[in-house]
């Protein structure tokens, strides 16, 4: 399959006064899996329907293979598109709904059907060709919604959070077959998610929005451990980030602890860039604190055990130091009790520190 | 007092039986009202039935609501084919084809066109769309008497004064609010996403109207149809106004037939002349009342 | 760009400026012209001398038009009052979880199906002091039964009360139900577990939460109203005399049997701006809550 890389080159979108998306540059590569992620309102799906030139901009281009877009309606663009609702044809059958683009570019009925009938291979639907969309569970139809896209063989695939609609357990399988769908096929995908954990399993680049500006753009590891900023910290991963409020004190050597009497020395990575008395935040993931044993050299903060959450795999903590609340993740079998406190190591060699004023990576 | 206090008493102890009983006689005087008043509102077509097959000796002696004794199709058969209207003397049955010959082609006209303006204010945004919308729905509300004079004229000047075809053109004129309405309302309905998804796979206005909207229109379709059907052949004021002699709907037929028929009234006749023209949409309403209804409650309750 | 492309683009302006202009004209343009032969001196035909506000001037000293406006007013309130009354008391039966429920709301609704003239026809038939009702309740018994508003010039008018009332009553019952069917059940059974009584369960809960049934209600019934004519032609012809004289008949008459074209056109005006003062502040609302697509 021909497939191609993707530029969206200082795209802007305003309606009067209102910016929609504020100078969007991104690049991704042939075969990639762009997840444009944010809250509800960000702007990642406006972005998918310039893509797709169904919404207009204000200025900036989209380049495909290297040519603009610009001016090209949806279907002379080579994309296709997976809907939210999957927006099937009601009155067709799952074999027009599929072979309708090919229809409609006039292409022969005997070609147009094996082309179907090899999509429908693909994803395990033959035997629902002569069915009409009512007639589908919404796994189904999900199924279709992506024959619909792959029958036409794109340069690129467009994902409109195509898997909200299904419960959480055909969600995740969904999951798992579109990224083997993307590894079989070598597909280029941008795919518009606000879930952070569909970004961080699924996308090979991932773009965080927030009202309509690009926050951070990266692998699913440089977002994980290096968010750029206080909003992608907490936006990305579950329970988020804690983030304690410090200030940096011993010749830049220390941080102590607002609201609670605990010093903690500055991460290695932060320390020319962090002069002394700077309000900042200090990011921990609650998978970077664990029980400290007696001979640990990392450093360590008491903590009181608030709440005990067993998730099965892993132990959610809620500790206290002071008067700030932290999440903690624990491995199953950690011993903690809820009342006691407890020792944590803190692997600050991964913690971030923050501006406290900007909100920006130090 | 001490008789009051045990009654309230014992209803508050068995509050149970107590309810009962009001929900019971609470039944039947649900049940009594409903009766009655359906009767009442039956009564009118049921005296209109039993006169039309009486004859005037039998009205004279019987009362408007008696069963007829002798059954007689005669009032039918002479206001259907031989009854005095004006001064021809053909009966009903022109007048009934001139309703036909009007409101087929007003009814799928101004269906069509009320489908396809329908779908452009449902799916294309431009400039000052709402209004022009707005402006639609109120040519729904206007009181006719607005635009006869100058619609006479307009019929003159394009030489259908007084025919069939100049008829068919006003219906349409007014139906097509309607059914814009109708059609807009409906379709604003269906997910946004299909309309891109088919953008997408490269289906134009006509694509998409033909192939993913009209199949699953009917429903609107049929109430469009209904509303329009019953609305012209109902009309009595652009018939009065704007037809002349031969070319009258039936409704017009009926008034000059009722209330310019000279000596004895000849109820049987009235009774008779009334249900042929009433017929069609009595049967229409029998037959597809849930979309008759819904035309009704589209027409009142936009969006 | 290609031509096909282009074409594709103003497809939808292409398919609607024939609606567009027919109702530009028809419509619109139709209300500026027959407005502006109201302020000319038109008799027979349309000419444009223009006289300022005379012809309203006369139209208000006629005595025809204000009876014309009086049994507005009388009929106005009274077809309102009683369908909404009448229409609301069989939705609420209707709402109790009867049997039989789709016959008894098609026994109310089908007066809607009929022509106005053909509902005069038949009240004229059962309201005439001859063979009619008068007749039929004599006959049973009720020998000093009189009944003749129907050639009382003072109570003609209550004739046509009645049959419209019939014909729209089931219409405005569909329209409560609706309404009724729409307020939440929760809130019902949340009042009944408080102790409300049913009573009171209607007057404070329901019947308030009708508020937009009642609204839209009186629009379509005022709306009917102010167009009535059909009905009266077929039922009274106006008459006794001009004692059931309409706007809508005045108008008629004035026009096109009395060549008086321009008062004609007054009286089509003044309709057209009562209507528009109900309609319009209707529309708008029920426009600006709708949500744009």
């Amino acid at each position: 399959m021909k497939m191609a890389n993707l530029a969206i080159n200082h795209i802007n979108k305003s309606f009067g006064n209102l910016t929609v998306l504020k100078d969007i540059d991104i690049a991704i590569e042939d075969g990639e899996f762009l997840v444009l992620v944010g809250p509800s309102g960000c702007g990642k799906s406006t972005l998918l329907s310039i893509i797709a030139g169904l919404d207009d901009h204000t200025s900036g281009s989209i380049t495909i293979d290297g040519k603009s877009v610009q001016g090209l309606e949806p279907k002379e663009r080579d994309i296709a598109m997976v809907f939210q609702s999957y927006a099937l044809y009601p009155a067709m059958t799952v074999e027009q709904n599929i072979g309708f683009s090919l229809e409609m570019s006039k292409m022969p009925k005997p070609e147009r059907l094996e082309r179907v009938g090899k999509v429908a291979d693909l994803l395990q639907i033959r035997h629902l060709l002569k069915r009409r969309p009512g007639q589908l569970s919404g796994g189904q139809r999900q199924r279709v919604a992506m024959g619909r896209a792959l029958v036409r063989e794109p340069k690129i695939f467009l994902f409109d959070e195509p898997l909200s609609n299904l419960d959480a357990k055909l969600r995740v399988e969904m999951r798992t077959e579109i990224k083997k769908l993307h590894q079989r096929l070598g597909a280029t995908i941008v795919y518009v998610t606000h879930d952070q954990i569909e970004a961080m399993t699924m996308a090979t680049r991932i773009a965080v929005m927030k009202d309509g500006i690009l926050q951070q753009f990266g692998t699913p590891e440089d977002i994980y451990d290096r968010p750029a900023n206080v909003f992608v910290a907490t936006f990305m991963g579950s329970p988020p980030m804690n983030l304690l409020p410090a200030v940096i004190v011993d010749g830049s050597q220390g941080l102590s602890i607002q609201g609670a009497d605990a010093m903690l020395p500055v991460p290695f990575s932060a320390v020319t860039r962090a002069p002394q008395g700077k309000k900042v935040l200090l990011g921990i993931r609650p998978e970077w604190l664990s029980l400290a044993s007696t001979s640990t050299y990392q450093p360590t903060l008491d903590l009181y055990v608030e709440v005990v959450e067993p998730t099965g795999p892993d132990i959610f903590v809620a500790l206290r130091l002071g008067e700030r609340e932290i999440m903690g993740r624990l491995p199953t079998g950690s011993r903690t009790r809820v009342g006691e406190k407890a020792r944590f190591a803190v692997d600050l060699s991964k913690a971030v520190l923050f501006d406290a004023e900007t909100g920006i990576a130090i | 007092m001490s008789l009051q206090l045990d009654a309230e008493s014992a209803a508050i102890l068995s509050p149970g039986i107590d309810l009962r009983i009001s929900r019971i006689l609470g039944r039947y005087f649900v049940y009594g009202c409903l009766v009655v008043l359906a009767a009442i509102f039956l009564a009118p077509l049921i005296s209109m039935l039993f006169t039309s097959l009486k004859s005037m000796d039998e009205i004279r002696s019987g009362n408007i609501l008696s069963f007829p004794k002798a059954l007689t199709f005669e009032a039918w058969q002479h206001v259907w084919g031989s009854a005095c209207i004006g001064v021809t003397c053909g009966g009903l049955k022109g007048y009934f084809g001139n309703s036909f010959l009007i409101v087929v082609p007003a009814t799928l006209i101004s269906v069509g066109f009320g489908a396809l303006n329908g779908f452009v204010f449902a799916n294309w945004r431009f400039r000052g769309d709402h209004i022009l919308f707005g402006l639609i729905l109120f040519g729904c509300f206007i009181p006719l008497q607005i635009v006869l004079i100058p619609m006479a004229g307009l019929l003159g000047v394009l030489h259908l004064a007084g025919t069939i075809p100049g008829l068919v053109l006003v219906h349409v004129v007014y139906g097509i609010c309607f059914t814009t309405m109708f059609f807009r309302n409906y379709f604003v309905t269906i997910p946004a996403e299909i309309f891109k998804a088919a953008r997408i796979d490269g289906a134009g206005f006509w694509a998409v109207f033909v192939r993913i909207l009209l199949p699953i229109s009917w429903p609107i379709v049929m109430v469009s149809i209904i509303w329009q059907f019953t609305g012209v052949w109902n009309d009595f004021l652009f018939g009065v106004s704007f037809a002349a002699g031969s070319s009258q709907p039936v409704t017009v037929a009926l008034n000059n037939l009722v209330n310019t028929s000279t000596g004895t009234k000849a109820y049987n006749e009235d009774m008779a002349a009334a249900m042929i023209a009433a017929l069609p949409t009595i049967i229409i309403y029998v037959a597809a009342g849930r979309y008759f209804l819904r035309g009704l409650m589209a027409g009142a309750v936009k969006g | 760009m290609s031509l096909s492309k282009r074409l594709g683009k103003i497809m939808p302006a292409i398919v609607l400026s024939p609606s567009l202009a027919v109702v530009t004209l028809c419509v619109y343009g139709f209300m500026a012209y027959t407005a502006l032969l109201s302020f000319t001196d038109s008799k027979m035909f349309a000419r444009f001398d223009f006289v300022g506000w005379r012809q309203y001037g006369r139209l208000f000293e006629s005595p025809r038009w204000i009876i014309a406006i009086e049994n507005m007013a009388i009929f106005g309130t009274l077809y309102i009052v009683c369908a909404t009354c009448l229409g609301l008391f069989i939705a609420i039966l209707i709402d109790q979880r009867i049997r039989f429920e789709g016959v008894f709301r098609a026994v109310f609704l089908y007066p809607m199906a009929l022509s106005f003239v053909v509902t005069g026809v038949i009240w004229q038939w059962l309201l005439n002091p001859g063979l009619g009702l008068e007749h039929m309740m004599r006959e049973l018994g009720w020998t000093s039964f009189t009944f003749q508003w129907l050639i009382e010039p003072n109570r003609a008018i209550y004739t046509i009360v009645i049959a419209g009332v019939w014909q729209v009553t089931g219409f405005v019952m569909a329209l409560f139900l609706a309404g009724l069917r729409g307020v939440d059940t929760e809130i019902l059974r949340a009042a009944r577990i408080d102790g409300a009584p049913i009573h009171k369960v209607y007057t404070r809960i329901i019947i308030p939460a009708l508020r937009p049934a009642f609204l839209t209600v009186f629009v379509i019934e005022a709306h009917l109203a102010i167009k009535s004519y059909d009905l009266v032609v077929a039922l009274t012809k106006g008459g006794p005399g001009v004692s059931t004289e309409l706007p809508s008949t005045f108008m008629y008459s004035m026009t096109f049997t009395r060549n008086e074209l321009a008062v004609g056109a007054a009286s089509a005006t003044v309709m057209l701006v009562t209507l528009a003062s109900i309609i319009i502040p209707y529309l708008y609302s029920e426009l600006r809550h709708e949500p744009t697509t």
